[in-house]
């Protein structure tokens, strides 16, 4: 705190505290834009409705017109509406190109046509809903026991640091470095691609809250010994040697080998 | 004499009358070491080394080695009440309860990475220069054995921590084992004591780790040392510099003064290494259980060529009644490796068997005079990197969006087709060199000025090569050697040649060995190259000295004239026979 305060003269403060100021009203404005369905959810089957258009314009193609699947794209009678909000607000619906894996990207829709478009999958048939603000409150959970169930349940894909993974052919376990809590979430009860579901049977409820809490904490703790080299282990680790380490040494060798000439 | 000077002086005469110790130190002192920076590299493994062994004794008196489970109750809160051994519960304690521990342990690890990196690149030194020949041959293989007992120090030591990376490690090495046929199965359960992971292990690779190797390492240096004492250093060639002197600087007081200083840097870059960068973070990975596993789970940087190798390999198995061999755990993990390093170690016998050079050589090679080693080493180092991509297949993938089973086959090609390449391409680079050299030793060196002759033509005035440039370019005539000749099938008595199949085999090979060698002049011929570049240079002396003067140069019908020089150059060249 100190060192806060003797710094608010630095010239970045200013730049800094003008950041702050935007991020305060994007946040204002989020709150506001996304309290806005939830006040229009009180026709449900309005919602509905625009979700069949947005979804007849946009999906159908590839889902079918009665989202009952083509050869394009799977079925999504029974996905749920937490599988809509995950895909496509992560961008990854609809899809762009053919690829090993559907990209996460700039999501293609805002947020009250994606709620339209999750209601009306929702519709059609039950499935995995979208997380409540109390599904996801982390506060008295056991880290430790979210970090047993994350290296357990999800490091052989994720990595244990969470940085993410090969999978075969080209598919990929993403770093979750940057995932919010909703996501986490909605990912484990729908399992997107080569990720397997993780059903409330195979892990309860409070124990994927304790896994969030732990994700969290991946994302947020520093590194207590120093620069922290992606946290993935050797890899980096040599790459630090064989560059920095063996320059600074030789540079030592060939200085110590001229000084006495 | 001051004070300090007489109780010196005392305590020296009080010594040598006990010891007779004087003359030695005298005669060891003054003795002389040549200088070449990559001569720091055996001093960097050294300094490591003590580094290891003084942080390592601060790390014993924390750590416990014991697979006894524990519910950990330290500081680290994502880790607290969760079940784990007490050999991991400690390394925790060491890196947070421990004052100074983290910063030890890290430097402690730091210290083992740059150490083996230092034995392995301090190996390839020896080796493209060619120091392990006769008579330095033992020392050679005592440093094969050295870089083993690096690896099995640097693998010992990760796995003691106990967590979720150093576990998997175990998990191969013990599969590894397993993979051995007929004997393997027996052999994992003598060495794990039973069941994966067991009760037993940590505690016996602990006394592996601190007291078996490090004793081994500290006692082979000693000899390895000793040896480099005895047979002298070799030296690079240069004035003066023949292979039977030593030129350099005494012991005492320059070797002395720049080693401990190179020694304080050492420490201090360790010691930054430690305090900045961190490495291992073993609070991440997680305690050690099997029914867990890692994405992105790699050994340390010199165990990668071998992690490579398991991963590039085929998976090959064949069943014979009812035992299964795995050829995909067995060849790349114990077949290979055990190939690799006999022929590492026996590598100077075959060198010297195929060359049939008997010498001694205290005079290093230039790798560019020996053409084929320097190809076969380049060519196992461009088989050894692309393991390392293999061991990090993928990371890669990940990281610049390839497939993993992409880079697999790549692999699978490439580790057959690219190290030959780099052989051939190597041995051509060292034979351009050769032949430049020779061109520097027959007309001296190119001075980069260009004279424009009468006629037009242009050429480029040679001037000769200085005194050292010569000795390390005509360093190649002391060591050059000639193929050997073709054994006769039966000798002039008529009677067979019992050993014609062998030597036959040998003169073939030695004739490859030599084969497309640039013929070094003889020392007449350079004589006479050097005395007329230096003929040459120095007539061109008025263009030379008048070079700046060259915009406003006037032209007498084509020829070049300077001015204040009476003569034109046409006249000079004239005087001088036609010739530059
Ligand atoms: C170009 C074709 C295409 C378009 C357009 C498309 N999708 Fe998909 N979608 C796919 C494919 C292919 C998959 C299967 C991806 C996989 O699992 O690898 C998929 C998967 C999904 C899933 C996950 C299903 C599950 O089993 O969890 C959801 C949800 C989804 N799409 C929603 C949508 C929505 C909503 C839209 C419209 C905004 C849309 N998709 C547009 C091709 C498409
Ligand atoms: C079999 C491998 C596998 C396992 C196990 C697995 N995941 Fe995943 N996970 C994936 C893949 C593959 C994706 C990418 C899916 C996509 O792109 O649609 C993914 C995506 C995610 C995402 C979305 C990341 C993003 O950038 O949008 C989250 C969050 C996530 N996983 C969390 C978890 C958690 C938590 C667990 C453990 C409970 C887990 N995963 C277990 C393979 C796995
Ligand atoms: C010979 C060269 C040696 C090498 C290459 C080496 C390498 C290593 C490595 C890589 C580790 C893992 C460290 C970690 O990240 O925690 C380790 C741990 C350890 N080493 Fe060494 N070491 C060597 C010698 C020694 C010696 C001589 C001692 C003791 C006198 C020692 C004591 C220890 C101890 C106690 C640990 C466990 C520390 C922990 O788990 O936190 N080592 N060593």
């Amino acid at each position: 705190m100190k060192s806060l305060v003797a710094r608010r003269r630095h010239p970045l403060a200013l730049a800094l505290l003008l950041l702050f100021a935007l991020a305060a009203v994007a946040g204002i404005y989020a709150v506001a834009s996304a309290s806005a369905p939830a006040i229009a959810s009180d026709s449900t089957q309005t919602q509905v409705e625009e979700g069949k258009k947005l979804y007849l314009e946009g999906c159908s193609s590839c889902h079918g017109l009665g989202a009952e699947g083509t050869v394009n794209g799977p079925t999504l009678i029974g996905v749920g509406a937490a599988a809509v909000d995950f895909q496509v607000s992560s961008g990854r619906m609809p899809l762009a190109a053919p690829g090993a894996q559907a990209q996460a990207g700039p999501a293609m829709y805002d947020e009250k046509e994606v709620a339209q478009l999750a209601a009306y999958v929702a519709s059609l048939a039950p499935g995995p809903q979208i997380p409540t603000a109390e599904d996801l409150n982390t506060d008295n959970v056991d880290v430790a026991l979210g970090g047993l169930l994350f290296r357990t349940n999800c490091a052989q894909c994720h990595q244990a640091a969470g940085g993410g993974g090969a999978l075969t052919q080209g598919k990929y376990a993403p770093s979750l470095m940057g995932s919010e809590p909703k996501e986490i979430w909605e990912a484990m009860v729908t399992g997107p691609q080569s990720m397997p579901v993780f059903s409330d049977s195979s892990i309860t409820p409070d124990d994927k809250r304790a896994i969030i809490a732990y994700i969290e904490e991946l994302q947020t703790s520093a590194s207590p010994g120093g620069l922290d080299l992606g946290r993935i282990g050797p890899v980096t680790e040599t790459v630090f040697l064989f560059t920095a380490v063996a320059a600074a040494l030789a540079f030592a060798a060939i200085w110590i080998g001229m000084k006495a000439r | 004499m001051s004070t300090v000077e007489k109780v010196g002086a005392g305590a020296g005469t009080y010594v040598d009358q006990r010891l007779g110790s004087n003359r030695f130190l005298k005669r060891s002192l003054s003795k002389v070491f040549p200088d070449h920076w990559s001569f720091m590299l055996g001093e960097i493994a050294l300094y490591s080394f003590i580094v290891i062994l003084l942080t390592g004794t601060y790390l014993t008196l924390f750590y416990k080695p014991s697979m006894v489970e524990v519910i950990y109750q330290g500081s680290y809160v994502p880790l607290k009440g969760i079940a784990m051994s007490e050999a991991y519960a400690s390394s925790l304690d060491i890196s947070f309860d421990v004052r100074g521990g983290l910063l030890l342990r890290q430097m402690h690890h730091w210290a083992a990475l740059i150490f083996v990196a230092a034995v392995s690149v301090h190996l390839l030194r020896i080796f493209f220069t060619g120091a392990f020949r006769k008579p330095r041959e033992f020392n050679w293989i005592i440093g094969v054995v050295l870089l083993t007992l690096a690896l099995g120090a640097g693998f010992s030591g990760y796995s003691l921590p106990d967590d979720l990376l150093s576990g998997t490690g175990l998990q191969i090495a013990r599969g590894i084992v397993q993979a051995i046929p007929i004997i393997g199965t027996w052999g994992a359960f003598l060495l794990f004591g039973g069941q994966f992971p067991g009760d037993d292990f940590i505690s016996r690779i602990y006394s592996v780790h601190i007291l078996l190797i490090p004793g081994l390492i500290l006692a082979l240096v000693t000899v390895h040392l000793m040896m480099v004492w005895v047979q002298k250093h070799t030296q690079f060639p240069g004035p003066g510099r023949t292979n039977n002197n030593v030129v350099g600087y005494p012991l005492m007081p320059v070797y002395m003064a720049k080693a401990g200083g190179f020694f304080f840097i050492v420490f201090g870059i360790i010691a930054l290494l430690g305090g900045l960068v961190s490495i291992n973070p073993i609070w991440i990975f997680g305690p050690y259980t099997p029914d867990q596993v890692s994405a992105g789970s790699q050994p340390d940087w010199y165990i990668g060529w071998l992690d490579g190798m398991l991963r590039t390999m085929p998976n090959w198995e064949t069943a014979v009644g009812g035992i299964t061999i795995s050829w995909n755990v067995f060849i790349p993990a114990v077949v290979l490796p055990g190939l690799i390093f006999t022929a590492m170690a026996l590598y100077p016998f075959l060198e010297a068997w195929v060359t049939g050079d008997k010498r001694e050589h205290h005079l290093l090679d230039r790798p560019r005079n020996a053409p084929v080693r320097t190809a076969i080493g380049v060519m196992s180092l461009t088989f050894y990197m692309l393991l390392w991509i293999g061991g990090a297949n993928d990371i890669i993938a990940t990281t610049f969006d390839l497939s993993i089973n992409a880079i697999t086959w790549f692999l699978r090609v490439a580790l057959f087709v690219l190290p030959p390449l780099a052989f051939v391409f190597t041995k051509r680079v060292c034979l351009g060199l050769q032949r430049k050299d020779r061109d520097k030793l027959l007309h001296g060196y190119e001075s980069g000025r260009i004279l424009r002759l009468p006629h037009g033509e242009f050429v480029e005035v040679h001037e000769p090569l200085d005194v050292k440039e010569r000795a390390i370019i005509e360093s190649r005539l002391m060591t050059d050697h000639a193929p050997l000749p073709m054994p006769a099938s039966v000798d002039a008595a008529g009677v067979a040649n019992k050993h014609y199949r062998v030597k036959r085999l040998q003169a073939k090979l030695s004739r490859v060995w030599y084969a497309d060698q640039i013929p070094a002049p003889t020392m007449a011929e350079i004589e006479e190259g050097q005395h007329h570049a230096a003929h040459g240079a120095l007539s061109e002396a008025p263009l030379h000295a008048h070079a700046d003067a060259l915009e406003n140069v006037p032209f007498h019908g084509g020829v070049l004239h300077t001015p204040g020089e009476e003569k034109t150059n046409q006249e000079q060249l004239n005087d001088r026979g036609g010739h530059l």
